[in-house]
């Protein structure tokens, strides 16, 4: 597979992007989904490289990245909704009540 | 059409992990049916389940068995980090029930999620392959955020879920990310195919997706152990956690995140150690500083000790930046005296506070030698060996940490560590002076020291007096665990 490298470069973008977002961004909704966007670089990179090395164990990775994801989401929308419960907005700039 | 074909497969290397899982499942199931003011039993059934658990790993002690297509191992190097864990699950078992009773979050879901978090810590230190390793951080992190978070009426136990969440999710992206690189640099991910094919490159750093894998997982690893620059999470997170869970965190989750980092940086990249050392010697100068530095400065007494669990992985980091046996031999029994010297004192922090305000001020312990005699033993004993004083564990487990250092010529590393050991005394030591110089501000309630939190002070006082006086007989173990990988 010759264009290896321009499925890496997308989806170094693609993880930059999420890093950018998650250290930028102020909803917590939309850091998690920058965070799941990183997440799906690393997929990309994972799936691009097995094709390329004709292995399959970076397929495997990939399903067990899926899932890990989708747990995450549970736990973390449900801190969230905890989180709102009690302060009404969740916006990290509120998240401001541990400090040093 | 092919028949699949399933190999055998042996099961006895994750006994204990399959154990603990049906456990805590069925705990789940059986919480449904407990009324809810006898969650308790839960407690002590997990318990009982750790118990177990334990000695299942007991029996596996010296055996090496690979399974499951050498993804996961049994060795000694996986059975002394999985006794250490399930310690540290012990310990928070123990001292959760009166904490919890009191600020009447006393959910039974609270002991399974222990548990599940073990299974995880445990995998991390069983697994031989990326794939298993990962699976096993995940396992133990989402268990993990919902116990930071668990008092849910409690706005700073919901900020500290929260934090540790984001903040743990994102370095979980870190970590895979290289994690891929690393599996597209070798082909694999195994652990020691990776190795196999780090030692077949004539200079394995020129490998740029190589190195990039390399760094990315340290990083990754980094933030999982509360390692500077990656630590601003840690703080925040103990102190509002409920404290029984900040306990447990500081001392279980470190203790895999360096289980599972020295494997893959031992075995995958034992080639490329001159690179990786290095970097160590920086992380641990930083860490140590940085935490020893702010510690100085925190009255409330969770966040000090969330400070000086920052400054202790320092001090284990100078034991990666070694590498030799005696180094890494010293990082696994000073995660074993940690485990006991720390839920020790946060046992302590546990009575002392009080319904609403449980993150104990410095000030609270004003006149405390006086009114609680043995209590204050006791505490006095874990501030001891956490500032590294002689006869107790801490002391001990410095000294290997520190004397690898200068088996490997890092005289200089050795020489940082002992000036900040030298500055921890005095943030441990001014609780002490709180506890046998000042007058009490208020009078003291009659504190209620409930039958586990007294048999965990039991435990704790003795492992870190007994590492501390006859330490050979926990590290020859180590020395045993650490030369088979």
């Amino acid at each position: 597979m010759e264009n290896l490298n321009s499925y890496l470069t997308v989806s170094a973008i693609l993880f930059s992007i999420g890093t950018i977002g998650v250290l930028t961004r102020k909803n917590a909704i939309v850091i998690f989904m920058c965070i799941e966007l990183m997440l799906n670089a690393v997929n990309l990179t994972f799936i691009a490289l097995s094709r390329y090395l004709g292995n399959l164990d970076g397929q495997v990775f990939v399903f067990f990245v899926m899932t890990v994801a989708a747990a995450e989401a549970a736990v973390g929308l449900a801190l969230m909704i905890a989180f709102y419960n009690n302060k009404e907005s969740i916006d990290v700039e509120d998240v401001n009540m541990l400090k040093w | 059409m092919d028949m699949i074909t399933i190999p055998a497969v042996n099961m006895t290397p994750i006994m204990p992990e399959i154990f603990l899982s049906v456990l805590a499942m069925a705990l789940l199931l059986i919480n449904v049916f407990v009324p809810s003011g006898q969650k308790s039993y839960i407690g002590y059934i997990s318990f009982i389940g750790v118990i177990a658990a334990a000695v299942l790993v007991g029996t596996g002690w010296g055996m090496h068995v690979e399974s499951f297509n050498g993804a996961v191992v049994q060795d000694n190097f996986a059975s002394f980090f999985k006794m250490i864990f399930l310690l540290a699950a012990g310990l928070a078992i123990l001292i959760s029930d009166q904490y919890m009773v009191r600020e009447e979050c006393n959910h039974g879901e609270l002991y399974p999620l222990i548990l599940f978090t073990v299974v995880g810590m445990m995998l991390m230190a069983a697994g031989t392959d990326l794939m298993t390793i990962f699976l096993g951080l995940e396992v133990m992190s989402v268990s993990l955020y919902v116990l930071a978070g668990f008092n849910r009426e409690n706005r700073k136990s919901n900020e500290a879920g929260l934090k540790y969440f984001l903040l743990g999710a994102f370095s979980t992206g870190f970590l895979l990310y290289g994690m891929a690189l690393t599996y597209g640099a070798t082909g694999s991910t195994r652990i020691a195919d990776i190795a196999t094919f780090a030692a077949q490159q004539s200079l394995p750093s020129s490998n740029v997706m190589l190195l990039a894998g390399m760094l990315l997982m340290i990083t990754g690893f980094a933030f999982k152990v509360a390692a500077a620059p990656f630590h601003m999470w840690t703080p925040d997170v103990y102190e509002g956690a409920p404290t029984p869970m900040t306990a447990f965190m500081s001392a279980g989750p470190k203790a895999a995140g360096f289980a599972a980092a020295l494997r893959i940086l031992l075995v995958s990249f034992s080639t490329m150690q001159a690179d990786w050392s290095q970097l160590f010697w920086v992380l641990a100068v930083l860490t140590m500083t940085v935490g020893n530095i702010t510690a100085l400065r925190q009255d409330n007494i969770k966040r000090m000790l969330a400070y000086s669990s920052i400054a202790h992985a320092g001090y284990c980091l100078v034991g990666f930046t070694a590498g030799n046996p005696t180094g890494t031999a010293g990082i696994m029994f000073y995660m074993l005296s940690y485990t006991f010297m720390n839920i020790g004192a946060f046992a302590i922090i546990v009575l002392v506070g009080k319904k609403g305000e449980p993150n104990g001020n410095v000030m609270d312990f004003a006149g405390f030698g006086f009114k609680h005699p043995a209590l204050a033993v006791a505490m006095s004993i874990f501030l001891f060996s956490l500032a590294g004083m002689p006869p107790t564990a801490g002391f001990i487990g410095k000294f290997y940490l520190f004397s690898g250092a200068i088996q490997k010529g890092y005289i200089w590393l050795a020489v940082i560590g002992v000036l900040n050991s030298a500055a921890s005394v005095y943030y441990y030591l001014r609780v002490m002076v709180y506890m046998y110089m000042k007058e009490p501000t208020e009078e003291f309630d009659w504190l209620q020291v409930s039958a586990p939190i007294a048999l965990s002070l039991l435990i704790s006082v003795t492992g870190t007096l007994v590492l501390g006086v006859v330490p050979s007989i926990v590290l020859q173990y180590a020395q045993e665990a650490i030369k088979l990988i």
